[in-house]
């Protein structure tokens, strides 16, 4: 590859990135000046700069280059794109800052449209889990794969994909910001099996049958990253929904249970 | 102690859960991570296997830290009762494990427990070991609920 054109390209391309965090750390500092809100928490601004970092090295950079001539490098930056980012991300509660700095009338369009049906086919933990892992099987699994690296507008889109069904399905799961349409913990737990199920049956597929044009060695060591990176960052969000129900079914009479 | 009858069902199910999640996560810790003996896949795994090992490894996944929360509440509202938590423990523990050593591991091919010649004695203590805590498991339950009052249930 080029290596003066790539590096300039990889510099326009870290703008929209960083716009986004100094619009995050902006809205957070303007918003906590207001008296009667609370102080926007700092750890969240961590959390959403961490996200979009881990979102901006799927996309440019080293990791990304390599991702295009390497299966192995390609894992680690979907990981990254569409399980971690989105973690991060759906942490850092960007919907509620944007509500609390926005314009009364703004914010109060925002939460019509948070509320339309629109948006409750879409953010339904089923209709999630399809678009994220379902998604992930059209990739690996039919030509889309080999036709990726052929055409950028499909590579863009995909990848753009593989991060908004990440975020759609984090935030699906675990209940961070003001959700109209609400599923009981059990209901998500179930469904949440499902796509792990589905994630994990892929990464063991692509063990054997790879996307053709990927040598074996890379294709053995990516499923692996896929079924084990996959777990670990699934594990923390599993942990944050018990962590939900058990803060949400505290006992009222903790006291009087305990005399 | 306390062992109040409403929490007598949520310490088995806390136990059951949890002890899949325990059999699921030493199988992986012990035998595909320290002894490298399983393999992470296997050419004679069937569709049904590949499918059917997906599903339990996402269950028990969840089962590890959903019955540890389980616990949890049952701890904060005094109603922890040890010998039909364990009961529970060892009859999902075991039961996976006979699940994993006869159906997967025989039927759908999914891996054999080690890759040498003979490897009939692996199975056998493998599934003999399930049984043991199955029985185990039943036993402690039966004899807690001889304890309780003969009216409940």
């Amino acid at each position: 590859m080029n290596n003066g054109g790539g590096l300039f390209l990889d510099v326009i391309l870290i703008l929209p990135f960083l716009l986004l965090i100094v619009l995050y750390i902006s809205a957070a500092i303007m918003s906590s000046r207001s008296r009667h809100l609370q102080k926007w928490p700092v750890h969240r601004s961590i959390l959403f700069s961490l996200g979009v970092v881990c979102a901006g090295s799927a996309v440019i950079g080293p990791l990304a280059e390599q991702a295009l001539v390497d299966f192995r490098a390609h894992m680690v930056g979907h990981l990254l794109l569409g399980m971690l980012a989105p973690l991060l991300l759906v942490l850092a509660r960007p919907v509620t800052l944007l509500l609390r700095t926005l314009p009364v009338s703004l914010a109060r369009k925002l939460t019509l449209f948070l509320r339309s049906s629109y948006v409750r086919v879409l953010s339904h933990p089923i209709t999630a889990s399809v678009l994220n892992i379902g998604g992930l099987w059209v990739l690996y699994t039919t030509d889309l794969f080999h036709m990726m690296h052929e055409q950028l507008w499909i590579h863009v889109l995909i990848h753009l994909h593989v991060f908004l069904a990440g975020y759609l399905f984090t935030m699906a799961m675990i209940y961070m910001e003001p959700v109209a349409h609400r599923y009981s913990y059990l209901y998500r737990a179930v469904v949440f099996v499902f796509a792990l199920a589905g994630h994990g049956i892929l990464s063991k597929y692509l063990y054997a049958s790879p996307p053709s044009g990927v040598p074996k060695s890379e294709a053995e060591t990516g499923s692996m990253i896929m079924y084990y990176g996959g777990d670990v960052i699934d594990a923390v969000i599993i942990f944050l929904l018990c962590l939900q129900w058990y803060k949400a079914t505290k006992p009222e009479k903790m006291t009087e249970a305990h005399s | 102690m306390g062992s109040n009858p409403l929490f007598s069902k949520r310490n088995v199910w806390a136990g059951l859960l949890f002890g899949i999640g325990l059999a699921a996560f030493l199988d992986e810790t012990i035998f595909h991570q320290l002894l490298r003996w399983h393999h992470f896949y296997d050419q004679s795994t069937t569709d049904v296997g590949l499918i059917s090992d997906g599903f339990f490894h996402a269950f028990s996944w969840f089962a590890t830290i959903g019955g540890l929360f389980l616990l949890a509440d049952i701890q904060r509202r005094d109603g922890t009762d040890w010998s039909r938590w364990w009961g529970g423990v060892l009859v999902g523990a075991g039961a996976f494990q006979l699940y994993d050593g006869i159906i997967q591991h025989k039927l759908m091919g999914l891996h054999q427990i080690r890759y040498v010649e003979n490897v009939l004695p692996y199975d056998l203590v493998w599934n003999i070991s399930a049984v043991i805590m199955i029985v185990g498991g039943v036993y402690l339950l039966k004899r807690r609920q001889k304890k309780e009052d003969p009216s409940h249930e």
